[in-house]
Order: C-alpha cells, then structure tokens, then sequence
C-alpha cells in the first residue's frame, strides 16, 4: 500500500492557500443534496458539524453524552495557541510552526503543521466574535499566558476554563444550526461501525443507548472527531467515557492506526491517592508560568518529609532542589511536557518523592505570591487551587502542591492525509481521533487550536473536494452491507452478554491499564514491552471467556458500554506494544530506555525512523502490517532538542 | 467508614420505581462520591445484580453530567457537583439517601438518570450570536472593558448541570436560561440579536414546562458554579423591555 499524504506543492507558506484555490468546489446550491455525519461533538466534531451546515450540507451529529456541550473537550483547562503576536514578544506563523515541530520531536508533517500555524489566528477571531469571553486586559484587549515549550506568549485563555468556553461557543454555532433544521442531533448514541460500500465510507451503525436500539444512517461521508484512547491505561486525566471504539471499528474496516504508541505523559496532575481512584486530575500546565517544580536535595530529607517529621515550608531554600530551573536554565518550569514528566519520575526514582507512595514532586506557589500577592495568583488560577483543595483536602495557597506526572493526551491516531481523509475514501478524522499535527509530543495549548483547526478552517474546504466528485444517489440503509454491519453489531452484543464469566468489565479494565502504565508509559524497553505483549494476549483470552457483562441489551446498560470499549482497548494495547517495540529510538513522549543520551534525553535516529507508522489491520489474531510514510523535512533542520 | 445508601431505584422511564436500601463498608475518606458508588457498583456486580445507573463523565466538575440528589440537596451538602463532593464530608455510620432530579422537564430515563435535553432546545432556541465560520473582524477590534468581560464570564461558566432546576420548588429554569441571556447581553457580540434572544429562549424555556421563579434564591444557593441570582432580573429587564418593543407579535 502506498500512502499517499497529497501534501501540496510548492513552498511552505503557499501550500495551503494553493491548495484551496485547486480543490474542486460544491456550488452552493448543491450542498443540500449531501449529507454528512459527524460522529463526536467535542472541539473538531462541533465545530466541524456547524460549519458545514453553515455551507448547507445536511448534517447529522452523534455523542454519546446526554447533551454535544459535555464532549470531553469541556474539561481542558489552560489554553489555546494563536500566532497573533499581540504581545509585540516576536511571534509569527513560523515561530509557531517551529516551535510545534520541535516540540514534537521532528515526527510530524510539515505541511500540516505550517496549515495548523497559519489558521490559528482565525480561530481567535470566530470565537471572539460567537462571545467567548477570552481573558483580557484593563485596555479591553486580549490578555495571553505563556505555555510549555515555547519562549513567547502565544496563549489565550478563558480562566482555568478555556475548554468549556470555546466548546461552549462551538456548541452554541451548532444549536444555532440544529434550530436552522440543518444538523440533526443524537446524543446518547454510540457509534458501533462504520459501514463500507463500494470502498467507500458510506454511513454508521449506532446503538441507541437509552433503548438499545440499533440503527444504520447513511450518508456521502462521516467525519469521526471521537476524541483520544488515554483511557487504555485505565487511569488517565480523560473524562470516563473516552474510548477508541469508533477509531477502532473504522481499523478493523480498513483505515491505517499511525504511530499509536505516542502517548502524552502531563507532568502536572493530582498523584494517586489509592486503590478506588477512578481517574486522575490534571492541574493545568498554566501553573508552571508562576509555580516552582522542586523536591528536596537529599533522600534523607524527602524520607522525613514523607514520615512527617518535617514540613515543606520549612524544608530551607538551599535544601531544595529546583531540578528544573537547574538542568534547564533557559526555559526552566516550562521545559515541555514530555521533558518535565520524565525529570519528575527521575528524582522520584532516586528516592526524592515527597508524599506516602513516594511519586510525587512540589509545585510551589510561593515565591509567586510573595512576588504578586494572593489576589493575582487567585484571579489566574482562582479555579485549579479550590479543586485541587477540594480533591487532596489541602490549601495550595499555604502549602505546596504535589503533583506528578499522569497520560493525557494521545497524539497517535488514524491516519490522514493532508486533507484530514483517512485511507478509506469518505472517512475522515479530525481532532484528537488523528495523527497529524503534533508528531511525538504535543505542546501544551495546541490540542485546541487543531481540533478548532480541524473542524472550522480545513475540513469545510476539503470535503467539498471529495464530495464534488461524489454523485448525489444516497444508499438506503436496507443496501446488503448495512444489513451486515447491524447483524455483526447485533452479534458481537450478543457474543458479549452470552459470555457466562465471574469478571465485571472495570477488572479487566485495570489490569489492561496497570500492564500499559508499567511497561508501555514513561520509559520502555524491548524486554517490559515484549512481556506486555504476552501478558495482553493473555488478558483478551480472559475476558472473551470470563467477563461478567450484566443486563441486557434492551436498556440503559452501563455494563454492556464498558465491555464494548474495553474489548476494544484490549486490541488497541497490543498494537501500541508493537508500534514502541517497533520503533527503536526514543523520541518525544516515547521513551525507550536504551536509546537516551548520557544526560537522559530521548535520543531519536532520523535515519531509520524519521517516518510515520501506519499499521494495517489484517484479520483476527494475525499481526497488523506496518507501512510506512517517510517524513521529509525541508524547512526547519532535525537537531538535538535543547530546552538548555 | 460503613454507610448505609438508601438509593432511588426504576427500571426505566415508565416504571414506577421506588427506594431500595445498600450497605457500603471499607469507604475511605478521599474517595469522591462517585467513587464510592463505583464500589458499591463493583459489589452489586460480582453479585450479579444491575448496577446503579447515574450519569457522570468528567469527573472533575466541569462537564456537567453529574447530578444526584443527595440528602435533600442537589450534588450533596457542598456547593460543589457531586463529583467533586468528597466522603470527608460525610461520618461513620450515616445514612444517606439519592435520588435522581426531580422536574416535570427532567424525566427520569433509568434509576439516577435523567433527560436534560430540554436544555439544548433552551440553547437552540437563540443562545447564540449568529456568525457564520470565516468572515469575522480581528479579534483585537473588539474591545471590551476587562470588568464586562468578567462579568459576562461569570455567567458564561454555567456548565447546564441542572442543579437549580431540582432545587426549585417550582423546578424553574431560570437561573440557566438567564445566565446565556446575561453573558450575551453584556457582551458587544450579543447586542445584535439582544431582544429577540430574551423573547425566544424565555419562551421555549415555559414550553419545555419548567416552572415559574418565585424569588425564593434556592437555585443560586445550590448552584456548584454560583452562578448569581442576579442574572435572572437582568433576564427579566431584557425580557420586558424585548416584549414591550417586539416586533414579533
Ligand atoms: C483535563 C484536560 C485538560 C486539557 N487542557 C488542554 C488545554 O488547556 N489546551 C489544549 O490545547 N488542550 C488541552 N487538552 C486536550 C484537549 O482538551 C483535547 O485533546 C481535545 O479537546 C479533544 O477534542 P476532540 O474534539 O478531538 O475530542 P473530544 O472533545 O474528546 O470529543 C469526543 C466526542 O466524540 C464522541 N464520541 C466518542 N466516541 C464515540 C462513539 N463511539 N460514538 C459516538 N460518539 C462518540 C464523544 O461523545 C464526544 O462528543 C486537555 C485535555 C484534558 C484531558
Ligand atoms: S445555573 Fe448553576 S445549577 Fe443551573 S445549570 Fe447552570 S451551573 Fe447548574
Ligand atoms: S462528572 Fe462532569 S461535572 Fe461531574
């Protein structure tokens, strides 16, 4: 197979203006004869759905949240990038640009990532103008922040809450077009299959959640904006409901998986508490503009601090360890995330940890509120300081926060070309449910801007391309193969809840997420990841036999939920056992413990890996073939990652 | 610590449903709620009995999924959402009694789960500023003077849990309608569009059948975003002044 990326010709800066002037346009009048399906209604898919009925395409928008506006999208916290240079401090579409590639560790696509650049100045534009209330400055002008990674300040930002705003504003464009009649929603419905005809993606089976219930929808494309897999490892900063099911099931249907052991390790959330925990909280990377990362200087002393002989204010200036600002003197606390992850399970490692279960570092507020007073830290962060009291019981205006690091994010995903379509003909995705922008390690505040991206700015131009070549016939849903898809959900329903096992689905669950922590997380290495492999094998086996799925098909049924996407994260483990066994060198997020440098940093080897990894799915119980997309750069030059 | 749930539960929307009483032991104290419901359903699985169905989803107070009515109160005695509300504020021994929100609006789909979809429509109805993707001015042209713009965020944080509706005697929806109303009207985006907005999402939100406001502030007391009561006579100064100058009678 050859995978072909249609990058544009051309140079850089002209590549995407170029190529919106050759796509093949819908005339307008034309529009309505299409329909479209948006399977998520997070950042991409909302903003995706509305835009394209704005255009006049007939939309339907599927979440599996009772209401589009509780897409997970809502809980992200600290920002969103824009080149805008406001500040006057030097930025431009380039310097983003540079910045998200190197942040990325050289693993992604320039093109895409100089498209991502150029539009994120709009972004800020439509959202100010739908009223998202933006932070701003006593002139009544944009207020920024600076964000990991980068030495300008980039970052906009609604409190601690810029996710809910923007969502919210692409919520409200939506709810806009469903009251025009031109989106139709279904929430509380969950994608089960994409359905396939004639090669092309053609529609999807869903499963009503309330009722069970299940339905085929046809359409000329769909667009998955499903969100990320963090939740394979079980405990992640990821709402609960955050599943690859949809990503998944278009795998196994043909769309190529890319490099999806890239997984985003964030230095800064709320450490395990115990055995009950459900799921981790992030404190925003935001904080690392004003809060000190540190632990003691000594074992001895983190060991007091842990019995609770000593205290961490009185713990003294020069006993203390700012390994941060002293290994990284030139971007100090905010080194990126991948960065600033490993160093904290570094001295973690070597016996610095400073709470019971010894995995967790300071961040200390301190200094900051000497420096600007407790008013100022509480206007920025009023938010993230009350629930991290709320959660630990502990007042971060007084005492230092612990913090380590927790997954987050996922940058691998399906595969696209530059027109965000997967190999499959028809079927996009956009958001976090691809690959494309942010190589092996995602800048933090650069989520949003691409689903945004995605969903506003590229998408309404590149569909029209597809579809302008598309007849209008439409595929009524009694056509052979969505009868087939609906008998093989139905199936596999039944497979699941005839299954006579002792198991609940969280078990397993666990077990998956605690083998994907330990071996396949922070830091990898041949031996832990081949285990991992056998040890998952080994888990499927268990839970196809002995998983206790409860109730039945025919109502709410959370159990039956969880085991579909379970099952699914099972698959999806393996194959991202392969993809960070397959790929030896260590480079962002992925970290293979033989490959470093004698300082401890990810040592990548451009020659042999310098390319994208697309796996294949091949059949049940076979290995996934993998192709390959070799990555060209002729704009920055691959060096050493310095953050010095 | 040992606690004894006394737990709301229905099979679906038509049946009748009822209490039903659990006990949970082994609780810690830095579990949330929800975490400690997820232990009570781990046990009611391994003994093959239908877990206790509730909404949730980001667990970290800001999607809005959660809900529960717990002990009289909605997201439990703290304003906070339940799924911030942790077991150090409950004791040894307790009882504690959850029910789903209760409103005429708010049917109940299955044991703690309710529809809120009526909110949506509530939005639908004219929660937005009508721009198009593309062809907006510089974000910078905008100006807008930093204490409107917190203001209007207060509002703007609303994340549509409900709360208010089932603190309400009359399970009014004023609190959530009126804080969108707020946040655009002080907004220069929103001025456009200002009376036409109040008029038609005040009119959806009465046919959706949620109740009227009676001034009684139990709404903004139960809010897990304190979202101010003072919105709702902002609202009601943008209402009457849209009907007294509408043009669309
Ligand atoms: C706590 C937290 C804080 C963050 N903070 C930031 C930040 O400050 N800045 C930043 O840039 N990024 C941040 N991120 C990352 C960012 O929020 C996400 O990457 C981004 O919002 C993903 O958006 P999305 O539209 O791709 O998917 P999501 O918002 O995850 O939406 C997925 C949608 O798909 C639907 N869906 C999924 N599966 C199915 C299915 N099978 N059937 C039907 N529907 C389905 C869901 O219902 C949902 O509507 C943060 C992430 C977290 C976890
Ligand atoms: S106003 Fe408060 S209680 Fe009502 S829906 Fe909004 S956040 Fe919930
Ligand atoms: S689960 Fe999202 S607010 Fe409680």
């Amino acid at each position: 197979m050859i995978l072909d990326s249609k990058i544009p010709e051309g140079p850089l800066a002209e590549k995407w203006s170029k190529h919106k002037f050759n796509v093949k346009l819908v005339n307008p009048a034309n529009k309505r004869k299409y329909d479209v399906i948006v399977v998520g209604t997070g950042l991409a898919g909302a903003s995706a759905a509305a835009s394209l009925a704005e255009l006049g395409y007939n939309v339907k928008a599927f979440c599996f949240q009772d209401s589009p506006r509780r897409a997970h999208s809502i809980a992200a916290q600290g920002g969103i990038n824009a080149a805008k240079n406001y500040q006057n401090d030097g930025d431009s579409v380039f310097r983003l640009f540079y910045d998200t590639i190197k942040g990325g560790d050289y693993r992604a696509r320039e093109a895409n990532v100089y498209r991502l650049a150029e539009v994120s100045v709009n972004i800020i534009d439509q959202c100010v103008a739908q009223g998202v209330p933006f932070a701003r400055e006593y002139g009544g002008l944009l207020a920024n922040r600076s964000f990991g990674g980068a030495q300008v300040s980039r970052t906009f930002y609604a409190r601690g809450q810029t996710g809910q705003q923007l969502l919210l504003g692409a919520y409200s464009a939506l709810s806009r077009q469903v009251a025009n009649g031109k989106v139709k929603l279904y929430p509380r419905t969950e994608m089960m299959d994409v359905v396939i005809v004639d090669g092309k993606a053609r529609g999807i089976v869903t499963r009503n959640l309330i009722t069970g219930a299940i339905e085929s929808h046809s359409a000329h494309a769909v667009l998955l904006c499903t969100g990320g897999y963090g939740n394979v490892f079980f405990l992640s900063t990821n709402a609960m409901g955050s599943n690859v099911t949809a990503a998944w099931r278009a795998h196994k249907k043909g769309a190529l998986m890319a490099n999806p052991c890239f997984t985003q390790i964030h230095p800064t959330c709320i450490p395990v508490s115990g055995d009950h925990q459900s799921k981790l909280t992030l404190m925003s990377e935001s904080l690392r503009n004003d809060g000190r990362v540190w632990v003691p200087a000594t074992a001895e002393m983190a060991e007091k601090l842990r019995k609770g002989q000593i205290t961490a204010n009185e713990i003294k200036e020069e006993d203390r360890d700012y390994f941060l600002e002293r290994k990284y003197p030139s971007f100090g606390n905010l080194v990126p995330r991948d960065v600033a992850s490993r160093n904290a399970k570094y001295v973690c490692d070597e016996g610095r940890g400073v709470n019971e279960t010894g995995e967790a570092v300071f961040l200390d507020f301190r200094d900051a509120i000497i420096r600007d007073s407790e008013d100022v830290i509480r206007a920025k962060y009023g938010n993230l300081f009350d629930m991290y009291q709320q959660i630990t019981g502990e007042n971060p205006y007084k005492v230092p926060m612990k913090i380590y690091p927790a997954v987050h994010y996922t940058m691998g995903g399906l595969w696209v070309d530059y027109n965000l379509m997967t190999n499959v003909p028809g079927l996009y995705a956009l958001g976090e449910a691809n690959f494309s922008d942010h190589g092996a390690n995602r800048l933090g505040a650069s989520a949003l801007m691409q689903g945004l991206a995605d969903g506003y700015f590229v998408i309404p131009y590149t569909i029209g391309d597809y579809l302008a070549q598309t007849p209008y016939t439409k595929i009524p849903t009694d056509h052979p193969e969505f009868q087939k898809a609906e008998a093989e959900v139905k199936a596999r329903i039944q497979k699941l809840l005839d299954i006579p096992g002792e198991k609940t689905v969280d078990y397993f669950h666990k077990k998956l997420g605690k083998i994907m922590w330990d071996y396949c997380g922070m830091a990898r290495t041949e031996e832990g990841l081949k285990k991992a492999k056998a040890m998952i094998k080994e888990l499927k086996a268990e839970f196809w036999r002995n998983v206790n799925v409860l109730g039945g098909n025919e109502e709410l049924n959370h159990s039956l939920e969880k085991a579909h996407r379970v099952a699914d994260f099972l698959e999806l483990g393996e194959l991202m056992v392969d993809d960070a066994l397959n790929r030896n060198e260590s480079c962002g997020g992925h970290f293979r413990e033989e490959y470093q440098t004698p300082e401890g940093e990810a040592l990548r080897d451009d020659e042999n890996y310098a390319y994208v990894a697309a796996w294949q799915y091949v059949g049940e119980g076979q290995e996934e073939v993998l192709h390959k997309e070799p990555l060209l750069f002729e704009n920055v030059k691959l060096t050493q990652r310095s953050y010095k | 610590m040992n606690l004894t749930l006394n737990i709301w539960r229905q099979k679906n929307n038509t049946d009748k449903g009822g209490f039903r009483e659990y006990k949970v032991t082994d609780v810690s104290k830095d579990m949330s709620f929800l975490e400690m419901l997820d232990v009570l359903n781990e046990q009611l699985a391994e003994k093959g009995e239908d877990p206790v169905h509730f909404d949730h989803d980001c667990r970290e107070g800001i999607c809005g999924m959660c809900s529960l009515y717990i002990n009289g109160k909605p997201h439990g005695p703290l304003q906070t959402t339940t799924c911030q509300l942790h077991m150090r504020s409950f004791n040894d021994g307790e009882t504690i009694t959850i029910e789903p929100w209760r409103a005429k609006a708010f049917p109940v789909m299955k044991d703690l789960v309710v529809d809120r979809s009526a909110f949506d429509r509530i939005i639908q109805a004219g929660g937005y500023v009508s721009v198009n993707t593309g062809g907006v001015p510089d974000a910078n042209e905008i100006p807008i003077p930093k204490r409107v713009a917190d203001e209007a965020f207060d509002a703007a944080t609303c994340i549509g849990c409900g709360a208010c509706v089932a603190a309400c005697k009359n399970a009014s929806a004023m609190l959530f309608t009126s804080a969108k109303i707020s946040q655009l009207a002080l907004l220069p985006q929103g001025q456009v569009e200002r009376k036409e907005r109040a008029e038609k999402m005040v009119a959806q939100m009465d046919a959706e059948g949620f109740g009227a406001c009676t001034n009684t502030g139990a709404c903004e007391a139960e809010c897990p975003k304190g979202i101010s009561i003072s919105n709702i006579a902002r609202m009601n100064r943008e209402y009457f002044s849209a009907v007294v100058s509408s043009e669309n009678v």
